[in-house]
């Protein structure tokens, strides 16, 4: 019967991924005692390590690099085939030689941010002090601690200038931190679904997925590796529930209705009799097979904890005072978890700024997810803008 | 009335690559000085913030139809989508040189509020409008009987976004109300061509198609 206990079944890629926490088969920078992350709780980090990686060649100037930014669950794994789900990258549709971002043109790097699970330093890494993984005694981490340390990698790459840094939802705060962190450093910006701040509902939304991980009996305390187990129920309902929020009712009506799955009445029992409750599942166990509970507490609190006003005396304009970068801000019109009425108050600020920005809203039933989607509009409105910015930083077939 | 000067700027633009550019963009491109900053007010295709950026002219937009926007940024223009009419509150005090209000009056809730703001906003003001006191505009409602509909404006009543049409002759008057300095206008015809400057004040208000004018706050305590 698939009941609620049987939507997971975590083993079979469980190896590969404890494997890739602390050995990726990305590249890797690591960074020594000597060489702290600076986290916002106050606690120096060190060492720690973080994994990426690229795509295209830098130029002779290094003035062609692209940082990406990833959102909540993904990776460093744009656009190669991901070493435990055998899946392509997660934006291949937007990275690649002749793709909007075009890899014969730029130099894109991605990079795990730090408390992910795919070889930066997290939760689920092993603490060196007690060679046992850092569960919850790993320090809780900001958007800023996660920018500061892809800083730290491009410092070790030699990239002083970023072409253009590129993000949707937390990637998409990743972004906007860059610009008001290190304007000089960014020659041009590309937010897309996100907002300067994280609202209450969204926060209300990944309490009740870090309540779902944490009720589950098998996550002993953020500790289930030392029981041998995985708290894949709750993460799998934390999972489904954020899922729902990345869709629109629009689109999951369009691809499942009210039809059932493999059946042509209802069983009058918990089975999944619909197909978007067997699709739930399905998305709940995949999720679990590729991604640490733990992690997933720490990255949503990263992003509930976001908001880039805070720091400047609540005037948002003041963040991004006298800033050179150019900005492309791009919302979807079905997207209610960062809705436009969010990028409109950051076009405002950034207007106020007297910033050079565009601001487009993309009309999608996909909802929040339609960035990672096939959005035609979406695609031509990153191309344009990167080659018109590619023009003015004076890059070949800008 | 305060038209103090009727000089025809389109000396100093070059010739563009295409020759397409509409005789009003042209006349209003000339009107801006190169090297300043720029706000077009309602951009549409963003049509003349290219002319103006092909100027050496940093140009900013806003519109409000979405298809618009995304046809400027692709483009590369930095154009953003919004409201004349609710969106220039947020914008501070001599943000640009010049804000530009290109054919777009008519469709604004509150004409009197936004010029208001473009004159806050910008240290000077471009405003060009059809002119509700053209003569076929006259014609139409005096023979026809009907509410007037041309080339350049052919929606009907029911279903025009233009909510407030004014003519010439009005719209010198809101400018002498509100204490703006009118420093250039010119009235064109229905070829673009400018209606001759000697001729009298009441010629403009009949035979220009469209007014154009350039200005700026007037200077306190004169």
């Amino acid at each position: 019967m698939a009941d609620v206990q049987s939507i997971a079944s975590p083993a079979i890629q469980a190896e590969d991924r404890a494997h890739e926490v602390d050995h990726p088969t990305s590249q890797v920078a690591k960074f020594g005692l000597n060489e702290p992350l600076k986290l916002d709780c106050g606690v120096d980090l060190a060492p720690f390590q973080i994994a990426y990686q690229t795509y295209g060649e830098l130029n002779a100037d290094r003035s062609n690099a692209v940082l990406m930014c990833h959102a909540l669950t993904l990776d460093q794994h744009v656009a190669n085939i991901h070493p435990v789900t055998g899946k392509p990258g997660w934006w291949e549709s937007m990275v690649g030689p002749g793709r909007p971002l075009d890899t014969n043109q730029y130099f894109v790097i991605c990079a795990n941010v730090i408390g992910g699970c795919m070889g930066s330093t997290g939760p689920a890494s092993t603490n060196p002090a007690t060679g046992k993984p850092w569960g919850l005694e790993f320090p809780v981490v900001t958007i800023p601690d996660m920018v500061r340390a892809q800083a730290m990698l491009l410092d070790r790459l030699g990239i002083d200038t970023l072409f253009c840094v590129v993000g949707g939802s937390m990637g998409g705060m990743q972004v906007l931190q860059w610009t008001a962190a290190y304007p000089e450093r960014v020659f041009s910006a590309l937010p897309i679904a996100c907002s300067t701040r994280h609202s209450a509902q969204n926060i209300a939304f990944h309490e009740l997925g870090r309540q779902a991980v944490m009720a589950d009996p098998n996550w002993y305390q953020g500790r289930y590796t030392e029981h041998d187990t995985l708290p894949h129920r709750g993460l799998a309902v934390a999972r489904m529930a954020a899922h729902i929020t990345y869709l629109s009712d629009a689109a999951l009506h369009r691809k499942f209705g009210r039809r059932m799955q493999d059946r042509e009445l209802p069983t009058f029992s918990f089975d999944a009799d619909f197909q978007v409750e067997s699709y739930l599942r399905y998305q709940g166990s995949s999720f679990v097979e590729r991604f640490d509970a733990n992690s997933y507490l720490y990255l949503t609190r990263a992003m509930d904890y976001f908001d880039i006003a805070a720091d400047h005396d609540g005037v948002l304009a003041q963040a991004f005072r006298g800033i050179k970068t150019r900005f492309c801000v791009v919302s979807f019109t079905s997207d209610w978890l960062f809705p436009t009425s969010e990028s409109r108050a950051l076009v405002h600020a950034l207007n106020a700024s007297s910033a050079r920005v565009s601001f487009a809203e993309i009309e999608t039933d996909k909802g929040h997810d339609a960035f990672l989607l096939d959005v035609p509009e979406f695609f031509d409105i990153s191309r344009a803008f990167l080659q018109s910015a590619g023009k003015a930083r004076g890059l070949p077939g800008g | 009335m305060a038209v103090q000067e009727q000089t025809l700027p389109l000396e100093g633009l070059s010739p563009d690559r295409t020759g397409n550019y509409r005789s009003d963009h042209r006349l209003v491109a000339g009107m801006v000085k190169p090297g300043s900053k720029v706000l077009d007010v309602g951009c549409g295709d963003g049509d003349l913030l290219q002319l103006l950026e092909s100027r050496g002219i940093d140009g900013r937009g806003i519109e409000l139809s979405r298809e618009g926007v995304n046809r400027c940024v692709a483009k590369g223009l930095a154009v953003v989508q919004g409201d004349a009419d609710t969106d220039l509150v947020n914008y501070p005090d001599d943000a640009f040189d010049y804000v530009i209000l290109s054919q777009t009056l008519q469709a604004t809730r509150q004409p009197k509020v936004v010029l208001e703001n473009l004159l806050r906003i910008g240290h000077r003001a471009i405003v060009s409008f059809p002119n509700f006191g053209f003569w076929k505009m006259r014609l139409q409602l005096l023979v026809g009987g009907h509410m007037p509909r041309t080339e350049n404006l052919p929606a009907t009543w029911y279903d025009t976004a233009n909510i407030h049409f004014c003519t010439i002759k009005d719209f010198v008057q809101l400018c002498d109300e509100i204490g703006v300095k009118m420093e250039r206008a010119v009235a064109l015809d229905t070829f673009g061509r400018p209606v001759p400057l000697n001729l009298p004040w009441w010629v403009w208000n009949m035979f220009g198609e469209q007014g154009v004018f350039l200005l700026s706050r007037a200077e306190k305590g004169k």
